[in-house]
């Protein structure tokens, strides 16, 4: 056990050095690179609170869209993500081979891709998917 | 000379994932080295001798070819504010900024705003490279300045209208013999089917991961062929970030090196695509609405703009968006360009599936 400040807490305490100290002491190319870098670790502190739980939701919803057999979602992240990988190029072979072109799958395929993107959002831009298109 | 020192925020794209053959390559120069080069090349092109180089330096962003901005002053006093665009490395195909010249000039010939080419360097002893020279024109090209100053608040009533009618004159370039080498020239295939067969190659190419997203839009898209009618001189980049602006409005259209024959809706629909639009709600280049764009664009053109059939290229650019995203990330990975921007891009993919989705029924 590690002691505090977690990961989470550590990352948000150089985020917000970056954010608040070294973004308004820079300029040019290296203030907006400053920037980006304080936007990364945004996103690795939202991947930290999140990322496990969008990878389950995704690894249950493709399970189920594929027709696997029920089984237990692998135990560790390490082996949800390569599962998750596997699945999806599954996925992607089945698109491949014109399964989404038309049909009820199609529905159901492009209804998990919604929810796989706005979880994918989530955590690399909440803000996007708020922002209200007018049009 | 404010626009180039703000060409850094232009996406740096690395030349993999674009029209260009070669990889990223380095063989960039120092001030000191290129100078008397430059100078000894002016001296000969311009016919009149002693050439004074001054203040060159390297205008920031590109990762796969290079800007500097200099002055000159020669041998009849005249001075002029220039731009030297650089192919780095002799490794690098050569052609493609010989093309850019010939693009460039064809264009102001035709009345598009764009720099004036002065001179091509196609030896590429003289500076390890293929490069011009061309006029420096004053003005910034930075959105966020144009959505957000006050003092851009006219080029921000202007524009979307400007932008229709410049775009309908880009479209009536006439492709003649010195473009004859333009991409896609000579194809006989849909101008869309070209360009999903590029970034699909593309996307297959540097992927590190299955999308099943970008593998839908590229199913999807091609079930869904508009009509294609004329095929014209396509920009390939116009958007809000690739044109110079002043507080009156657009001043010339920069960034021309994915130019290439093709659908003439390809541009538009990319000028929609939201990635442009830097966080405004308004869709063409976060400045206008589409009906202004497009009214001009048909009062310049005398072609109607079909919404739909600019809907479907608006969709095909956030599926090339998205690939692109994957390819500046992919630059990252391979450890050509240590970029925590490039890196970060690799997470932009999201935005551009989330976009797709939002354009397919």
């Amino acid at each position: 056990m590690q002691d505090r400040p977690d990961a989470s807490e550590l990352l948000e305490a150089v985020r917000a050095f970056l954010d608040e100290q070294v973004v308004p002491a820079l300029e040019g190319t290296t203030q907006f690179h400053a920037r980006v870098a304080a936007n990364v670790l945004a996103i690795v502190a939202r991947e930290i609170v999140h990322g496990e739980r969008s990878l389950r939701a995704e690894w249950g919803r493709l399970v189920a869209l594929l027709e696997k057999p029920a089984s237990e979602a692998p135990a560790s992240e390490e082996a949800l993500r390569t599962a998750v990988r596997e699945l999806n190029a599954e996925l992607v072979e089945r698109m491949r081979a014109g399964a989404t072109d038309q049909g009820p799958w199609d529905a159901a395929v492009l209804a998990h891709l919604r929810a796989t993107a706005a979880e994918r959002l989530a955590i690399a831009n909440p803000k996007y998917a708020e922002q209200r298109r007018v049009e | 000379m404010a626009g180039f020192c703000h060409a850094r925020t232009r996406l740096a794209i690395a030349r993999l994932a674009f029209r260009g053959t070669a990889a990223v390559c380095t063989g960039s120069v120092s001030p000191d080295e290129l100078a008397p080069r430059l100078r000894d090349f002016l001296a000969v092109a311009s016919g009149q001798g002693g050439v004074v180089v001054e203040h060159l330096r390297r205008v920031p962003g590109g990762a796969s070819r290079e800007t500097w901005s200099f002055d000159a002053r020669f041998a009849d006093g005249s001075e002029r504010a220039l731009i030297l665009r650089r192919d780095p490395g002799p490794t690098n195909v050569g052609t493609d900024r010989a093309l850019e010249f010939r693009v460039l000039r064809a264009a102001r010939t035709a009345g598009v705003p764009v720099p004036e080419v002065l001179w091509l360097g196609d030896d590429p002893v003289v500076l390890d490279g293929c490069f011009f020279v061309m006029e420096r024109v004053e003005g910034e090209a930075l959105a966020r300045r144009l959505l957000r100053e006050p003092r851009y608040a006219e080029a921000r009533r202007v524009m979307p209208a400007q932008l229709g009618a410049v775009l309908a004159r880009i479209h009536a370039v006439p492709v003649t013999a010195p473009l004859d080498d333009l991409p896609g020239r000579h194809d006989r295939e849909h101008p869309a089917t070209a360009e999903l067969a590029r970034y699909e190659r593309l996307y297959r190419a540097l992927a590190p991961e299955p999308h099943p997203v970008i593998e839908y839009g590229f199913r999807w898209l091609a079930r869904r062929l508009p009509p294609s009618r004329r095929r014209v001189l396509v920009h390939g980049d116009y958007r809000i970030g690739n044109v110079m602006f002043g507080p009156e409005g657009v001043r010339v259209v920069l960034d021309w090196e994915q130019a290439h024959v093709g659908d003439p809706m390809e541009d538009l629909g990319w000028m929609c695509v939201r990635a442009w639009r830097f966080g405004s709600p308004l869709p063409v280049g976060g400045i206008g609405e589409r009906a202004d764009f497009f009214r001009a664009y048909e009062e310049a053109s005398g072609t109607p703009v079909d919404p739909d059939v600019v809907r479907f290229w608006e969709a095909l650019g956030n599926l090339k968006w998205a690939v692109i995203c994957i390819a500046q990330a992919r630059a990252y990975l391979d450890g050509g360009v240590r970029s925590v921007e490039l890196a970060s891009i690799g997470r932009r993919t999201a935005e551009a599936e989330h976009d797709l989705l939002e354009l397919v029924d």
